[in-house]
């Protein structure tokens, strides 16, 4: 009889033990996904923020018709990226192109003296600095989340559960590893 | 950053406990003087009642009271957009679940501090002059190392922390008094008693409940203390790591700490919830036991001193380069961390400070002026009007070249009134009767200074440069046409 007991009190604990690293790898999971909604969020912000640069930016540089095309057509084709390997690409292109324009910005004092230019200047280089945060902030997830699968004791749970390693979001190009860069000086 | 929380959790439970000994010693032997032969447990009762009490007032309100004590004011994004869009950046690096609430504290003293006990509902404030000083990378530092304050949960440990401490100065305060007055009046009485039995045991009591009254408040203070500046060390490191750039808060700190202004608002118990010590005294050594804060200069040449990397073990690398066989302040966990973080570029915002003070106070004058819910006319001529919220006519002239603008009523007039009645009430006093505004004439006499009265009493004074047509007095908004 005692022994009974004795096992069904190690079972319970077994169970016990085994819902709780359960539970903390379904959070650490759910995490994972957040940090990625939190990615796409920004870039989406990103996308709504270029047409009103576009437009108060349009007026004071005639010249730069082929500079502003470029970050329109960058923008739509990121929009329209259905799968997370054409996404990639489309939206270090974006990047890439708002980089240029406001290189170009420069040589346009009137349009820097523009309020609602320096407002919208202020927004664009947060929301770059944001997507680079998002992108750390899931790496890090990532890294804890892929640490928790591997290692033992939850590797057991992982295992049982068919928990699997998630991959981290890194960029081919090691220049654009860095958040990016958006030249304002 | 889950395992350094856990790590400082263990760390914080060895302090409360220790704290909480000392706490429950003395209410045992205060207890034993006031009233024996046998009131140790009362005097327990009574001391775990006034640390419950403080407890729950402070768990229910203590971020209202300290944002209220200070005069921290919520600010939205339109006020100061890249506060907040930095506060944000640094939410989404650090994965809090909700967004905190921004803060300005109309303070010329450049500082920060952060509330919240729970992660969930925490606020980040930051003075005036801290924002007219500091450059968008450094106030990204500022930003970061109090959000590593909310993610290492260290206003938790403050609050509660603080608490245990002022319960024991409370308990050992009053004991002490009473004893010096007890002592001067009721001797005789005291004596007699002793007489009567147990005097010996009685004596040494009291002996002890003094020795621990005196010793206890600053025996906890110097623990609290001590776990405060570890710390503010933490948090450097994890706000390093948020940011990947060091050099960012290390030249916050440098800018923060060549301006030697007390902030008012600070007592040394909500001292540790400050980025820097706010009540720094010139001259005073920092470095001492009883500090909340690590020397600045420290931290600044540790933060200078990760060259190759921004997670903890390069910062506790830099950190026994600086202070040489100093016990390690990043808890074992973090250290196990293998990868290599890269420090990133600084971003290229000019820094604008060169062109003298005069920009960074006017900077202050406007950041106070759009938490207080002015609008901002920009005049033809370039000058930049600052219209308050109560204002009522539909025109305003421009005090330097003299053009009508038009004022935006409907947005001031809704601000008015999210402000709420004090403001219109004020308003109306001002305005003196309503109706159209006075107006008369004056002819100028020559071209220096000049002064007349308007018609409401009020000096008003031309200087020679002036050019306009009108001056609105600022009292009762008459108009004064102004002739050659």
């Amino acid at each position: 009889m005692a022994i009974l007991i004795l096992l069904l009190a190690v079972v319970v604990i077994v169970v016990v033990v085994l819902i709780g690293f359960y539970n903390s790898l379904i959070r650490l999971r759910n995490q994972v996904k957040n940090a990625w909604s939190q990615i796409d969020v920004q870039l989406k912000r990103r996308h709504d923020l270029i047409p009103n640069l576009v437009e108060t930016a349009k007026g004071y540089m005639k010249h730069e018709r082929e500079t502003l095309e470029n970050i329109t057509e960058a923008r739509s084709r990121a929009i329209n990226a259905g799968s997370v390997g054409e996404k990639g690409p489309a939206e270090s292109a974006l990047s890439g192109a708002i980089s240029r324009f406001l290189v170009v910005v420069e040589n346009y004092p009137d349009l820097k003296a523009n309020q609602n230019f320096l407002a919208l200047q202020e927004e664009l280089t947060s929301t770059e600095n944001k997507i680079g945060f998002a992108r750390q902030s899931y790496n890090d997830q990532v890294l804890f989340y892929n640490n928790k699968i591997q290692m033992f004791p939850s590797n057991v749970v992982a295992g049982m559960f068919s928990f699997t390693v998630e991959e981290f979001f890194e960029l081919e190009d090691r220049g654009e590893r860095a958040v990016p860069k958006v030249d304002f000086s | 950053m889950w395992e350094l929380i856990r790590a400082n959790k263990r760390k914080s439970l060895i302090l409360f406990i220790s704290m909480g000994i000392c706490l429950v010693l003395l209410g045992y032997f205060v207890g034993a003087v006031f009233f024996p032969p046998d009131g140790g447990t009362a005097g327990i009762v009574i001391a775990l009642g006034v640390w419950f009490f403080m407890s729950l007032i402070s768990y229910f309100s203590g971020d209202s009271i300290l944002l209220a004590v200070s005069k921290a004011q919520e600010v939205s994004h339109d006020v100061h957009p890249q506060l907040f869009n930095i506060v944000e950046e640094m939410k989404i690096a650090a994965n809090l679940p909700v967004m905190p609430k921004v803060y300005i504290v109309a303070e010329e003293a450049p500082n920060a501090f952060a509330t919240g006990i729970k992660s969930e509902k925490c606020a980040i404030a930051v003075t005036a002059g801290l924002l007219s000083r500091l450059n968008r990378d450094e106030l990204q530092g500022v930003i970061a190392h109090e959000m590593s304050h909310i993610v290492n949960r260290d206003v938790l440990f403050v609050t509660f922390a603080g608490i245990l401490l002022g319960s024991i100065v409370l308990i050992s305060q009053v004991f002490l008094r009473s004893m010096w007055f007890s002592s001067r009046s009721s001797r005789r009485y005291r004596t007699s008693k002793k007489v009567a039995g147990g005097g010996q045991a009685q004596l040494i009591i009291t002996a002890v409940a003094i020795a621990l009254a005196i010793l206890a408040p600053i025996l906890t203070r110097l623990l609290y203390f001590s776990l405060s500046r570890k710390r503010e060390y933490l948090a450097d490191a994890t706000a390093a790591r948020l940011t990947r750039y060091p050099e960012g808060l290390a030249s916050a700190l440098e800018q923060i700490s060549s301006v030697s202004l007390d902030l008012p608002s600070a007592n040394k118990v909500t001292a540790p919830m400050y980025i820097v010590n706010p009540l720094k005294k010139k001259g005073m050594q920092l470095s001492n036991l009883t500090s909340t804060h690590p020397p600045i200069s420290e931290r600044i040449k540790i933060l200078r001193g990760m060259m190759h990397g921004v997670n903890y073990r390069d910062y506790q690398k830099s950190f026994s380069k600086v202070r040489g066989k100093a016990p390690a302040v990043i808890p074992t966990s973090g250290l196990l961390e293998a990868k290599r973080i890269l420090i990133r570029k600084p971003s290229v915002e000019k820094r604008e400070r060169e062109p003298g003070k005069k920009k960074g106070i006017r900077d202050l004058g406007d950041i106070m002026r759009a938490v207080n819910k002015y609008a901002f006319l920009i005049c033809a001529c370039g000058l930049k009007m600052k219209v308050p919220p109560d204002y009522k006519k539909p025109k305003i002239f421009c005090p330097r070249c003299g053009r009508e603008n038009e004022v935006p009523l409907a947005e001031l007039a809704a601000v008015t009134a999210a402000v709420g009645a004090v403001t219109v009430e004020e308003g109306k006093k001002k305005e003196g009767p309503p109706g159209a505004p006075a107006r008369q004439t004056y002819v100028r006499k020559g071209k220096g200074w000049e002064s007349f009265s308007c018609s409401c009493g009020r000096l008003l004074q031309i200087s020679p440069a002036f050019g306009g047509s009108h001056i609105i007095c600022s009292t009762c908004g008459g108009i004064t046409e102004i002739k050659k």
